[in-house]
């Protein structure tokens, strides 16, 4: 279970860009995060494994207590949790194999992933989280001859390498075509119920939240304004979240 | 509208008062740097300048095996007091000769000298041979025959003031080029030179691209910005360095008494060679194993320790004897190979380039790893220990390594200037450290991080900007004085500025990276070296490639002049002709840099676009 508690985040310059924030994932459960653009939701999943430091606040993963850790107890706390970004993120001269390979960094022996060397057990996961995905013929390709939708299916192999129990995923469809939009999210949707993988997802069109979430929380200007099941969203609650003058589209 | 007027009125009073401070600011530039073309115009600038452009016009290449033709013709100076003309007559022959008119004359007088049969545009000297002996090696005068293309010349020659009442002699010595051209002297010693340039940047260029990298990563701030850590960590990880110096050195020193008499049996070079590291892989192999998940009890992991440090102790022993194969390898072939001798001679090198830099690398390798396992200890303790334990080891351990890094400082400017006074170079430092280790515990909360990473950027980036600003010429004067003089200076010299500019360039690469894939592989639970080598290294390769590349360039065309300072290459032999006058000689080996620079400019652009 995911427990977040009077999480703040103020940045260097002083905006504020977490006000304030408390909500529980139980386990297993598909989360969408929706909310404007610079409501803050990257920076939420951020601080969930903590790629940035809230200010104030606790944040609990499977008892752990996430805001406290040391740094060796963060990398432990870490690989357990895989992240899909927008932007894919992958290391764009390196080979997919090696992309998908990294997200045992964790695990490996240190020493020896330094001369790019991995168990062969790995080596075979990784060759078969590809397949998972679809793109086996692509793994000794250079990552950024992919097209956008095979470099996210990339990155869900990377993650799903860290033997993960929560994915956070920030907008991971909001840079790809509806049609490959619905296949990556379909990705993370049998992740999470084949898997029992918890999935916290940001996302930005409603269709999606409505067909692959379980629960939603809604951010205005860093903090909640909504939290509930997705078919809850009537009007009222759509101009709550994303403003008065807003349109529902789709 | 007025204030149109007014604002109109001001700019344009401002561009005046511009435009005269840019007239005076040029008219002291032509003040101080002594722009004269008067001086330009005088004649014997002029003459001075034509020879020398004429000498730099015939560069000091090729030269031709020359065979003389000799030829005497009788000539009296003072005709005879009885009034007869002697007589002398023309050979009917197909061999060079020389007819001189009239055949006496006074002195002073000009007679003319016709010569026929001789080599084609052809010449040489056509001069009086004083004395009654025509093979007296004496001449007298400057003139010279020209053949024309029937072989035929005629000159005027001007009779000395060596009158005699028998015959003497003109001599004209027509010289022509036979064979094929051949390289001068000059032209050899250009090439061997401008060799040794080449080599000169290239190895300056690999020193300073290897030590470049680890320090681009110093100097990069995204890098470093994160990187933060208790202060226990961070003094006893200062601490580490010098221990695990000291301790290097000390372990490295018992290995060489013991591997140095072996070093000179090639079998027991080549049976270490051998089997230490298939021993060495399997004790690795079992020491660290590949999956870091396996639970080990403290007691495996020191057992696990102790062997990878027997281990190394047998790696070194090992090192040892593979400079001292190489070594012996590099003799066996300079005395056998002949002409490539040198290829031994370079395996010479190589092995004491290794036996020299094994206790170095002991010694950083020890200190890396005793400031880390130090480091460690601290981060944890100040981890699980309750506060004030934690103030007092903080206390304690920054004192010490402010003493420790004040002590050697002192050491330092006791080294440099010799005061011989220890209360101002040993404990006044050490004292004044502790205090400032001391005071610096007080002042932080025991448990708080501090940006340990951007301290050490900040004082990478000094140094670096510091020693950027020297200019390579100057380092090597000082690496002359250091070395000797030779090419050996201009390599550290040019090493020097290499490493220090490369690492400014290449610690700008770092700064613009995508930090995407940064991010992504933290996320991971990567380490930040791991992080490093999978997010970091991958993005900088092309630019990293192609800045080396550029560094090279810029070294060859350095290398061209650091010999003018005693750093080797091409530069002192163009320096000393120059000091000679020897322009041709000089011409030869400007034309050859034009050659190599403009070789080096070609093909690092080439590779450039290869790689990138
Ligand atoms: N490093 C930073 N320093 C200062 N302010 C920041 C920083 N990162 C984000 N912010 C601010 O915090 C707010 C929240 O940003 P965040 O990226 O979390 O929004 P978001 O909901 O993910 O938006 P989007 O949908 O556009 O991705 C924004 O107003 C942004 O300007
Ligand atoms: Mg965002």
């Amino acid at each position: 279970m995911l427990q977040v508690k009077n999480l703040t985040k103020i940045y260097d310059g002083g905006f504020k860009a977490l006000d304030n924030i408390s909500f529980e994932v139980p386990k297993g459960q598909f989360l969408a995060v929706i909310g404007l653009s610079g409501s803050g939701k990257s920076t939420l999943l951020r601080c969930i494994n903590r790629l940035i430091d809230p200010t104030a606040g606790e944040i609990f993963w499977d008892g752990d207590n996430v805001t406290a850790a040391t740094p060796e107890e963060l990398r432990r706390i870490r690989r357990k949790i895989g992240m899909v970004f927008q932007h894919f993120n992958l290391v764009h001269r390196s080979k997919v194999l090696t992309n998908v390979l990294a997200g045992r960094l964790g695990y490996v022996n240190p020493a020896w992933s330094l001369i790019n060397r991995f168990p062969k057990e790995d080596t075979e996961k990784a060759l078969k989280q590809l397949e998972r995905v679809g793109i086996a013929d692509k793994a000794y390709h250079r990552a950024d001859e992919l097209s956008g939708g095979q470099q996210q299916r990339v990155g869900i192999a990377r993650a799903l390498m860290q033997d993960p129990n929560m994915i956070l995923a920030d907008e991971p469809v909001a840079s790809l075509d509806p049609v490959l939009a619905h296949s990556i999210m379909k990705h993370l949707e049998e992740i999470n119920k084949n898997d029992g993988v918890t999935v916290l997802c940001s996302l930005h069109f409603l269709d999606l939240v409505h067909k692959y979430a379980d629960r939603v929380v809604a951010l205005n200007q860093g903090k909640i304004v909504f939290e509930g099941l997705p078919n809850e969203i009537d009007d009222q609650k759509f101009k709550d979240i994303y403003g008065r003058d807003a349109e529902r589209v789709g | 509208m007025k204030d149109n007027k007014k604002s109109s009125l001001l700019r344009s009073l401002s561009i005046g008062l511009a435009v005269l401070a840019v007239f005076v600011i040029y008219a002291y530039g032509f003040e101080v740097t002594k722009v004269n073309l008067e001086e330009l115009r005088s004649e014997q600038r002029q003459t001075s300048l034509v020879r020398v452009t004429r000498a730099l016009s015939q560069p000091d290449f090729f030269e031709y095996e020359q065979e003389s033709q000799i030829v005497n013709a009788m000539v009296y100076v003072t005709c005879p007091a009885d009034g007869s003309i002697p007589q002398v007559e023309t050979p009917e022959t197909t061999e060079p000769y020389i007819t001189v008119s009239p055949v006496c004359a006074k002195a002073g007088e000009i007679v003319i000298v016709e010569g026929y049969n001789f080599a084609p545009n052809a010449k040489g000297p056509v001069r009086f041979v004083p004395g009654s002996d025509p093979t007296n090696l004496v001449e007298l005068g400057n003139d010279v025959g020209q053949t024309n293309a029937e072989g035929y010349f005629k000159v005027e020659v001007k009779l000395p003031n060596r009158p005699s009442d028998e015959a003497q002699f003109i001599r004209a010595t027509i010289r022509k080029n036979v064979g094929a051209p051949k390289f001068t002297q000059t032209a050899k010693d250009t090439w061997n030179k401008i060799i040794e340039t080449v080599f000169l940047a290239l190895l300056a260029t690999t020193l300073g691209t290897i030590l470049a990298i680890p320090l681009s990563f110093m100097a990069a701030r995204n890098l470093m910005k994160p990187v933060r850590s208790p202060l226990a960590s961070i003094s006893l990880s200062t601490l580490g360095w010098p221990l695990g110096f000291a301790m290097g050195v000390y372990l490295v020193k018992w290995v060489s008494n013991f591997a140095t008499p072996y070093t000179t049996n090639i079998v027991i070079n080549l049976l270490s060679v051998v089997l230490i590291p298939i021993i060495l892989s399997y004790v690795v192999r079992w020491a660290l194993p590949q999956d870091n998940l396996s639970s080990t009890t403290l007691q495996v992991r020191l057992i696990r320790l102790a062997v990878l440090l027997i281990g190394v102790l047998i790696g070194f022993f090992g090192l040892y004897q593979l400079s001292g194969l190489i070594m012996n390898l590099g003799s066996g072939m300079a005395k056998t190979l002949g002409s490539l001798a040198f290829l031994g001679r370079f395996f010479i090198q190589l092995g004491d380039i290794l036996k020299v830099s094994i206790p170095v690398i002991a010694a950083l390798a020890a200190g890396g790893v005793l400031s880390n396992l130090l480091g460690k200890i601290g981060q944890r303790a100040s981890e699980k220990l309750n506060i004030s334990t934690v103030r007092i080891l903080n206390l304690v351990s920054a004192a010490l390594a402010g003493a420790v890094i004040f002590g050697l400082l002192g050491w330092l400017v006791e080294w440099l200037y010799q005061l011989g006074r220890p209360e101002l170079t040993f404990w006044t430092p050490v004292i004044v450290g502790a205090v400032a280790g001391l005071l610096l515990a007080l002042f932080t909360k025991p448990k708080d991080t501090l940006p340990i990473g951007l301290v050490i950027y900040t004082i990478t980036r000094t140094i670096l900007n510091t020693l950027r600003s020297v200019e390579a010429l100057v380092m090597a004067i000082v690496f002359v004085i250091a070395v000797g003089i030779g090419p050996f200076a201009g390599v550290m010299a040019l090493g020097l500025h290499t490493i220090v500019s490369l690492a400014k360039l290449y610690s700008e690469q770092v700064e613009s990276i995508m930090a995407g894939p940064l991010e992504a592989i933290t996320a991971t639970g990567a380490n930040r070296l791991q992080t490093i080598i999978y997010a970091v290294v991958p993005q900088i390769i092309p630019p990293y490639i192609s800045y080396t590349m550029y560094r090279w360039d810029i070294n060859v065309r350095m290398s061209t002049i650091i010999g003018f300072v005693g750093g080797g290459g091409i530069g002192f032999l163009l320096q000393q002709n120059i000091n000679l006058l020897n322009y041709r000689a000089a011409s030869a080996q400007m034309i050859a840099i034009a050659v190599v620079v403009s070789l080096m400019d070609y093909l690092s652009s080439v590779m450039r676009e290869k790689v990138v």
